[in-house]
Parts: C-alpha cells; structure tokens; sequence
C-alpha cells in the first residue's frame, strides 16, 4: 500500500471479497534530507495508508527495505548510467523489491497471495499456466513493468484494480470512502523525489559528467557534451550544437566517451536484441513468432518478428524503424494482449 | 479474526472496569468545574480533593504535595523544568545530572533545557545491566547540581534502579532528587519519604488506570516554579481546569494497585521467569536485556543477533501476539535506541530487541502458545534479513 487511490482500492476490493486482506508499506530509500518528497512513502503517504487500512480494519505494517532498495535499485540505475544505458529502476523494483522481497515478507507473515495496485490482470490458461494480460485501461496498463513475473510468482499474485478503467478505480475509491480518492497520480522514479534524474546523478555519482565530443555519424566534430549519462537515445533538446537541421542522440559511444547525433532520417533501428529475457510461461514460444513489441513502459507498440535465442536471449526484427530503441530498457513482447515476456534492451 | 494475545502492559494497559465505575458519574451528573463557587464546583473540588487524599495516604505523604497532571510525561516535563528554574531562581544552580538510559520525557526536557535554557546537562553512564551506580551519581554532583533524576524501573529493559542509595546521596548534598516511577508504580513500592525521593512522576495507564490522566509528588519545601501557568489550579503548579473524572479514575487505580501488588506480581512472576527461560534456552544468539534479578516482575525483554526487530513484532502481530521493543517504529525506519546503546549493544544485537510484558489479563496457556511460536518468527526474521 502507497497511500495512493490504486492500492488503496485493491485492497478494499478484497476485503470486499471476502479475503482476510494485511496491508503492507514499502519503506524504500531517500537521499538524506529528501525523505519528505520521495513519492511513495513519505510520512504523508504513510499516515494516508494507515488511515485507509483503518478505516478497512485490516493490520497494516510498513516493511523497511532501505538498505536493499539502494544496493539494488539504486545501484544499477547509477551502474546503467556508468556503462552509458538508460536503465528503467522500476523493473528492478518490481523484480527484486515488490517480487522478491516484498513477496517474501507477505509469506512470512502467513500470506497466500501478494496484491498490488498494477494495472494488469492474471489469468488461468486452460493448461493450468498463469497468463499476464494487460489490463482494460490501456492508458494505465502496467504490465510492461511485471513481465518480470514467473509462473511461481504469477500464481500468488493479485491485481485488483486491473480490471477496471482508472476514472472507475477513482469512483470505487469514493464509494469505499476511502480518503485517497482524490490524491494525484504518481509519476516519475520515487526516489528522485521529483526532481530532474541528472541533479540526482550529479550528486551520487560526481565521476559520471566526464565531458567529450559530440560527433556526426561521419566523424565531423560538432561540439562537447556534458557526460554521455545526460543524454538519452532520440534526445532532440539540450544538445547546445548549432545546425540548420535538428539533431538528435543516435548513439552514446562509452568506449570513446562520444555522443553521435545526426538528422531524424539517420534516427531509428529495425532490430534490437534483448537480454535476460523473463518468459512468463516459462519457455519461449518455439521458433521465431509475430508480436507486438513495446520498447518503453510509455512508447506504442510495434508489429515485430521476434526469435527466441539462447541464454534467455532474442533478437527482434520490426515491421518498421523504431526511433527510440533504449539500450537498458525492457522490449517486452505482447500476444494478443497476453505478455509473452521481456528482457533488457543490450 | 480473534484479538491478537496483549503482551505489552508496560505500554499501556486497559483501565479496570472498578475503575471506570468510579469514573463515570463525573462525566455527566457530577460535572462542575472544581473552581467555580457554586454546588456543582464544590462537588467537583470534593471529588479531586479526594482523590488527592487517596493518592497521598498510598504514597505515604501529604494531600498538599500532590499535582495532577495530564500523563507521566508532563510529569517528567514539570519535575524537571519546574525543578531547575526552581532551584536557578532560589540558589543559583544550572547543573541537571541525568542518565544515560532515561525516557524522552527526560532526556528530551533535558536536552531543551541545556539548549534554550543554559543549563548544564550532565549524563550518567549506565552498566551493562541499564541500572546507575550511586556512586556515579556520588562522582558528579556538585556545588552547581540543580537536580538529579534517575528513573525508578526502566521502560525497555526492566531494571531497577537503587533509588533509596541514590536519593541519600543527593539529600547529603542538598540536592533534589527527582524519579520517573511512571513505569515502576505498577509494582512497586512508591511510598515517597521511604524512597527518600523529593519529586515522583505517575501516569495512571500503566496501572489499569485512564489514559491522559498521571501524578507529580512533590515534596513540600522543594523549589519549583509551575511549567503550565494559568488560573493558579493545583496549588498554582499546573494551570488548567482539572480533569475531574480520570483523576477520581486515577486515584482508584493507584489505591486497587497498592491493594493487590501482591498478588498481581504473585501472578505475572512465574509467567515471566518461564518467558526468560524458554526463550535463552531455546533461541540461539539470544540475550536478556537489563538486570537477570533487579527488575520489574512483569517484564521480560531480550536482543536478538541479526533480526530485524521491527519485522519480529509484525511477524508476532501476524502471529497473533502484541509486543513491543526498544527500536519500536511503526515508519519503518528502525535505529537502535538509545538504551540498547548506552548498555552496550552493537547494532547488530540492538536492533533486534524485543520486549514481553505482562499483566493481569495474562494466562499461562498464552504464554505456553506465545513460547512454542516465537523461536520460529526469530528464525523466519533471520532468513529474511
């Protein structure tokens, strides 16, 4: 439990039907100082958690995952910028904090099942398998961020709300007469405590703003950037180089510690290849399969030919040039709605 | 769900129905303020005054040298601002010496006061045990001591202190000595000239009484200046109109208590040496915390080595048993307190604390259940850390 209108509703649900239903609060990492504006546990969400699991007459309990949430989370998202990828926190919090640790605890403490606010849905295949789908609210379907989910874990998850249209999750909230109903949507990575991530980085980790040249694809200097770690793939603002055409960031070359940017033609790859892929089902699909592929928790789907590799590997070829292919964030591949799996963006 | 087994009596405890009886006319019927002139006002000032009588016949002194106030730490805030400005005002001394093992309302009052006040705050180190050596009180005191306080049973870890010892010392130096007993009046003898004490803290909840309600002995003669001024209530030492009810409910509870301390230690004693027994012979990397003999009957309280012992509680919690301990933080935001520091304990161990504490509700059946659970929670707190 947040203290945000998703969790909130997702366990009143339950209550609703009929679970025996303990509230659990992640107490996750914050810079010194910052711990009142880091978005999902603030003292402020906790007193709105505690008053909704009240107010459910539910146990609530805040899990204190400080020390593991940074030598986790926050130390790959440092590492992904060091290695010059744009990492995606959120997957490593839900695999290793929500899914792991979190899940863990829930067990200790006698649970059968772990229930989040995502917005996703699970469900029984008729061989007995756990699918994930997206849920009915694309808008705010979360499934990109649990692909990292097995079958093990699958099988005790619970996601309420994922069956309802968020403007619904909010009546809901109103109907329980839950306090959160109105609170705002949470955005962002919660321990930036919405702040810029590269003031984050320029404080926690000084060595990473090593300027270098910025190059065109054909080796023509055209300036100096600040650390390739400030610069995202498909990045147009912010490059500080005079050209007639707009430039955008192709490539960030760390060997050299070089930024390579050119024209929105030069933009865009058909291919990508995905590390440490999680397949829900267990096993890849067999042979090469179509899917919808989705490179970014925010970008569209693409129509793509994906084939399964070994070492939990695979290289996906799309129908059309992808503009912002990120290396560090998950391709994670859809079937009809069903999530197949995903994994790192090498 | 059936209600968790409650084994956290020095937290609080429920108010005992002989209690609230008496409570209840004050409410409605006699409802007047005690400072008003008339038959309602009169009613009101009878029944405190009462009540006063009750609470100095069972601590063994004066009407006159008793203050109500609205809990045991506004007792400790009054003894210990009240005392100091008291004495700065009548002799000159700015010296507050205090232990190392105290509850915030001391340590936190002292504090402020070295801060915006001038004082000096001296701190006694406590033994392994949390208990003060009088002679460390002896070594300290000086021409400049405006008090000393030293708590009579300590809150976390049970010991008691030698508060007779250490209250001649500061008699033999002129120096008022002041005890929070807020957790030891639950058991223990608080008669105050037999403790050689000048000032004594009560808060009525540990003892079956209401919460919001507690006690401030002082002794006649001792310097103190009010720490809540007004309209001159309780002899012009705290302002505000008196809570008549819960302190006709705190009187009782502290005459009730006095009456059966026999038999209510008779009771929890056994339970609690089984607590300690079990829970050293049977969990491994385990230590008692506070002194094996010199504590409080109803009070058992231990450290775990590598457990995390908030997620303890909420294991127990889970389990369906109400606990508590020294690090107790419902944030999630665990630091060792400062008691399992000053009596030694690494982080390790001191984070892992937990305290079992007893009373008259307890069965042996509940702790016969609460023993055959916990040594699993441990192991479970050690395989998630």
């Amino acid at each position: 439990m947040s203290g945000g209108v998703d969790s909130s509703v997702a366990a009143a649900l339950l209550k609703q039907q009929g679970y025996e239903v303990i509230g659990l609060m992640l107490r996750l990492w914050s810079e010194t100082g910052r711990e009142d504006s880091n978005r999902c546990c603030t003292p402020d969400s906790q007193s709105q958690a505690r008053r909704v699991a009240a107010m459910l007459d539910i146990p609530f309990y805040v899990v204190d995952a400080r020390g593991f949430f940074y030598s986790t989370v926050v130390q790959s998202f440092l590492d992904g910028y060091t290695r010059g990828v744009t990492p995606n926190p959120c997957l490593v919090c839900n695999r290793l904090i929500k899914w792991d640790f979190l899940y863990k605890h829930a067990l200790a403490l006698g649970a059968d099942y772990l229930a989040t606010g995502h917005y996703a849905i699970k469900q029984k295949t008729e061989t007995g398998t756990w699918q994930l789908r997206r849920s009915v609210d694309r808008s705010k379907d979360q499934s990109y961020v649990l692909h990292v989910l097995t079958q093990e874990k699958l099988a005790r998850a619970l996601f309420p709300v994922g069956e309802h249209p968020k403007p619904e999750v909010r009546d809901l909230a109103r109907s329980f007469g839950l306090s959160t109903a109105a609170r705002a949507d949470s955005q962002d990575l919660c321990f930036l405590a919405g702040e810029d991530y590269r003031e984050f980085l320029r404080r926690n980790a000084p060595g990473i703003g090593r300027s270098g040249p910025i190059l065109n694809r054909s080796g023509q200097a055209l300036g100096d950037h600040q650390g390739l770690a400030y610069y995202t793939i498909g990045q147009r603002k912010g490059l500080g180089v005079a050209s007639t055409v707009p430039l955008y960031v192709l490539e960030k070359d760390v060997v050299r510690n070089t930024l390579i940017v050119g024209t929105e033609d030069e933009l865009g790859s058909t291919t990508l290849l995905a590390n440490g892929i999680n397949w829900i089902a267990g096993e890849p699909p067999t042979g090469r399969f179509h899917a919808e592929v989705k490179t970014r928790y925010t970008a569209k789907d693409a129509p793509a030919k994906v084939t399964p590799i070994a070492d939990r590997k695979a290289s996906v070829l799309f129908d059309l040039p992808q503009r912002d292919i990120t290396p560090g964030q998950a391709a994670v591949f859809y079937m009809d709605n069903v999530v197949l799996g995903g994994g790192i963006i090498e | 769900m059936v209600d968790p087994v409650y084994l956290d009596y020095a937290a609080t405890t429920p108010v005992d129905p002989r209690v609230l009886e008496r409570m209840l006319p004050y409410f409605i019927k006699t409802f007047g303020n005690p400072s008003s002139i008339h038959h309602y006002g009169q009613q009101a000032e009878h029944a405190i005054e009462t009540a006063r009588e009750t609470v100095a016949a069972t601590l063994n002194c004066r009407p006159d040298e008793i203050v109500f106030t609205s809990c045991g730490s506004e007792s400790d805030n009054l003894a210990l601002r009240g005392a100091a400005l008291g004495m700065r005002e009548k002799i000159g001394t700015n010296q507050i010496i205090t232990s190392r093992a105290e509850h915030h309302a001391i340590s936190k009052t002292a504090e402020q006061l070295a801060r915006h006040y001038g004082f000096r705050v001296s701190w006694l180190e406590v033994d392994k045990y949390g208990m003060v050596q009088p002679e460390s009180v002896e070594k300290m005191i000086s021409k400049d001591t405006a008090l000393v306080s030293v708590m009579y049973s300590n809150n976390e870890i049970g010991t008691v202190n030698p508060i007779s010892e250490i209250s001649s010392i500061c008699r033999a130096h002129g120096v008022p000595f002041h005890t929070d007993a807020v957790q030891a009046a639950a058991y223990l003898a608080v008669g105050a000239p037999s403790l050689g004490v000048d000032i004594l803290s009560l808060g009525a909840h540990k003892f079956y009484g209401p919460k919001g309600v507690g006690a401030l002995y002082i002794r006649k003669g001792t310097p103190m200046l009010p720490a809540q001024t007004g309209g001159g209530q309780e002899a012009g030492m705290r302002a505000g109109t008196q809570n008549v009810p819960y302190i006709v409910g705190f009187a009782e509870a502290l005459r009730l208590t006095r009456g059966e301390c026999e038999q209510r230690t008779a009771h929890v004693h056994p339970l609690r040496d089984r607590i300690i027994g079990t829970v050293l012979e049977e969990i491994p990397d385990a230590c008692l915390t506070g002194h094996p003999a010199r504590r409080m009957p109803n009070h058992a309280s231990f450290a775990f080595k590598d457990v995390d012992g908030n997620l303890l509680l909420t294991l127990l919690d889970a389990a369906g048993f109400a606990c508590s301990s020294g690090s107790a933080c419902k944030t999630g935001n665990p630091e060792p307190s400062e008691v399992m520091t000053a009596i030694g304990l690494s982080r390790d161990w001191g984070l892992g604390s937990l305290r079992v504490t007893l009373g008259v509700g307890t069965t042996p059946a509940e702790i016969d259940l609460f023993l055959q659970t916990l040594p699993g929670l441990v192991e479970k707190a050690r395989s998630l850390k």
